[in-house]
């Protein structure tokens, strides 16, 4: 039975409809990751959650119970602020312990507690700082003090890394990773970052204005998306999503990919959706991501379908452990990953290996997948 | 040639400083004048201040006026001096002051914080209290304190100058915590804190300098209030504004400008008090509003 259930949860503030139904669960101890672009709605779905705003309508469930109408603090929840929200004129280690001063928990029991988290998260030795004089990651390992001290149902957290340098952001990361798989607390998580999503999640939600897009573990988002917005949106670099049109060739269909004044590329199909067939003759969006276009000696040798092309190489950008190359077809630029040692150039035409195992195909017009 | 023009800058530094010194120590002078004659002539015995010499130093000084003013002058029909008065006005102003602020306190920490429908609509009406013209509410204010039986007792003048205040201090206190983070207020919530919980242990302790302020704006101008003063005091509920007027209108015998001078002085103290030991934080709360607000 799921822990975490959402159902047909609708939000507006006054007249603007903000979340538009939406459904979402999660088993005990998962981890759910959040995403989508800014203003969709993240934060709000979280505030949801924690009861800190009213909901307009639908159900939220937590452990089996409803607690649309439950105060935040009869939630049983943790949340941890983007902002962190430290309270300023308390010291670290009453910031830790305020929930439970106000629940009335006795005080050797509470320093006992702040004593345990303090030396989980290493700040034992800033516990009688004021927020103000702690760096922003110290800070950051307090918020995240304040909400693992109290062993809650679930665990919010909205956008806990942002504010961090790159390495900060790492280094809390794979700490956020381990607590996970050790206290094995139920978890949402709003993040801007695809590696936080992809490498932190047991399930991922992608939400577009409101409207929840997929929802699925990372390597179905990633590998099979039901749109062509959740398919640019997860990735970096993103999926190229190429306009191509289907053909026949013998009795097999084929991809057909203009390239202007060029000879148009042909990939041979075998297999490939069923629905595939229907749009014979039409345009559709061919969908690659950069790591399934690559050299043919780096190309996956396991793949059933793979079909080499003499591309023209536009751009070539090395970046240590990969190279990227560019390419046009279709009229969009495509980038290629190769390996970091391949032998391309600017202006040069190399074979291109297209891993069509892992290619997709969108509808045009609804944007839809084609499967 | 970079010595001649650092020389140059120097001279035209010490030019401006010059300048920008000597203007302000005759404003200081201009403004302190009167305190020192204030204070020059009410120590030195009526006979001097007669003689003409507004400015001279006493020739012997005397702190009779002082004592005069404090506990035995004339005032109105009794010879009581200042000091019933002095302690109306301190129950008087202690209570009123600190009920405006908290109340302030609380409409601000409600207006910015548990939002409702109408919210600025209820604030934009608190705001034009400060608007109102005192003159304008005597009479419903008479009429009102009637009603409750406290007309001419100092809980009827605590009532008014409450009231009257709350406009000021719901603003002070409003401006301020709309710069509160919001999510403080949120976080206190998921931790369990009730409505006053969250205002005293969260809020409060941040408010430290509009606090400063609106205690220094209430105290001195219900200190310095004449108005209500005079409007709704009876016999002994007289403040200390008023008693001064008393004092110095006083019809019988002669004009003892000493005594009026140390009486006026008295009056002014307790404002110049709260001026001189919490001046600097003023300053840093009303900047400390500028930039949030
Ligand atoms: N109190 C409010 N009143 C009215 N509209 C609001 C309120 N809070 C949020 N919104 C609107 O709701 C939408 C979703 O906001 P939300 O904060 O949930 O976005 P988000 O997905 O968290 O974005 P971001 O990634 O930038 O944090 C936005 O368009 C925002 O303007
Ligand atoms: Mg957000």
């Amino acid at each position: 039975m799921s822990f975490l259930q959402i159902n047909e949860l609708h939000k507006s503030f006054g007249a603007t409809h903000i979340l538009k139904g939406i459904n979402l669960e999660i088993e005990e101890g998962g981890f759910l990751v959040l995403v989508g672009p800014s203003g969709c709605g993240k934060s709000t779905l979280l505030n949801t959650i924690a009861g800190l705003e009213p909901i307009t309508s639908g159900e939220i469930r937590i452990n089996g119970n409803q607690v649309n109408d439950l105060h935040p603090s009869k939630r049983d929840i943790a949340m941890v602020f983007q902002s962190y929200a430290l309270y300023p004129n308390m010291t670290v280690g009453q910031n830790i312990a305020f929930g439970m001063e106000i629940r009335g928990v006795p005080k050797a029991e509470r320093d006992k507690a702040i004593a345990d988290v303090a030396n989980l998260l290493q700040i034992g030795h800033l516990l009688d700082r004021k927020p103000s004089q702690l760096s922003g990651g110290q800070r950051q390992r307090v918020a995240m003090g304040r909400a693992l001290v109290r062993d809650p149902q679930v665990f919010l957290f909205d956008e806990p890394l942002s504010n961090l340098d790159a390495k900060l952001r790492i280094d809390m990361r794979t700490e956020i990773k381990r607590l996970h798989q050790r206290m094995k607390t139920t978890i949402v998580y709003v993040t801007h970052d695809q590696i936080e999503a992809m490498t932190l999640a047991t399930k991922i939600a992608v939400l577009k204005d409101g409207l929840l897009q997929q929802f699925g573990t990372p390597a179905e988002i990633y590998n099979d998306p039901v749109n062509m917005f959740v398919a640019d949106f997860m990735g970096s670099p993103a999926m190229n999503l190429v306009p191509a049109t289907i053909v026949t060739e013998g009795n097999k269909l084929a991809v057909k990919l203009d390239r202007g004044e060029r000879q148009p590329i042909l990939l041979p199909l075998s297999g490939g959706p069923a629905g595939l067939s229907a749009y014979n003759g039409k345009k559709v969006i061919f969908g690659i991501r950069p790591e399934a276009l690559t050299d043919p000696d780096g190309a996956d040798r396991n793949a059933s379908q793979l079909a080499t092309a003499d591309c023209h190489i536009e751009v070539v950008e090395p970046a240590g452990s990969d190279t990227f190359a560019v390419t046009a077809l279709g009229g969009k630029h495509v980038v290629a990953r190769l390996r970091a040692d391949a032998n391309v150039k600017p202006g040069t035409t190399t074979p291109l290996a297209f891993n069509l195992t892992k290619a997709v195909f969108f509808d045009p017009e609804s944007q839809n997948r084609i499967s | 040639m970079s010595v001649p023009s650092q020389d140059n800058a120097a001279r035209t530094g010490i030019f401006a400083r010059a300048i920008i010194y000597s203007a302000l120590i005759l404003f200081a002078i201009y403004y302190l004048l009167p305190l020192y004659v204030m204070l020059v002539n009410s120590l030195k015995p009526l006979d001097e201040i007669r003689q003409g010499n507004m400015l001279s130093l006493p020739q012997q000084w005397t702190f009779e006026p002082w004592r005069s003013a404090w506990s035995t002058a004339q005032i109105g029909v009794s010879p009581t001096g200042l000091k019933p008065y002095f302690l109306n006005s301190i129950m008087m102003v202690a209570p009123a002051v600190a009920l405006s602020t908290i109340l302030g306190a609380l409409n601000g920490y409600v207006l910015t914080k548990w939002r409702f429908k109408g919210d600025n609509l209820v604030f934009g009406l608190m705001l034009l209290a400060c608007f109102i013209p005192f003159q304008i509410v005597l009479i419903p204010s008479a009429r009102i304190l009637g009603i409750l039986g406290l007309a001419g007792s100092i809980p009827g003048l605590i009532l008014i100058h409450m009231v009257y205040g709350l406009g000021f201090t719901t603003l002070f206190f409003r401006n301020y915590y709309e710069a509160f983070p919001t999510e403080l207020i949120r976080a206190a919530q998921i931790d369990g804190a009730s409505f006053f919980q969250i205002f005293r242990r969260i809020l409060l302790p941040s408010s430290g300098p509009i606090i400063v302020v609106t205690v220094i704006w209430q105290f001195t101008n219900i200190w310095n209030d004449f108005l209500f003063g005079s409007s709704f005091s009876s016999v002994d509920s007289i403040p200390i504004t008023v008693a001064l007027n008393n004092l110095v209108n006083s019809s019988t015998g002669v004009k003892e400008y000493n005594v009026h001078f140390a009486g006026a002085i008295l009056a002014a103290l307790p404002t110049l008090i709260v001026y001189i030991v919490s001046g600097r934080y003023f300053v840093r709360g009303l900047m400390a509003g500028a930039v949030k607000g």
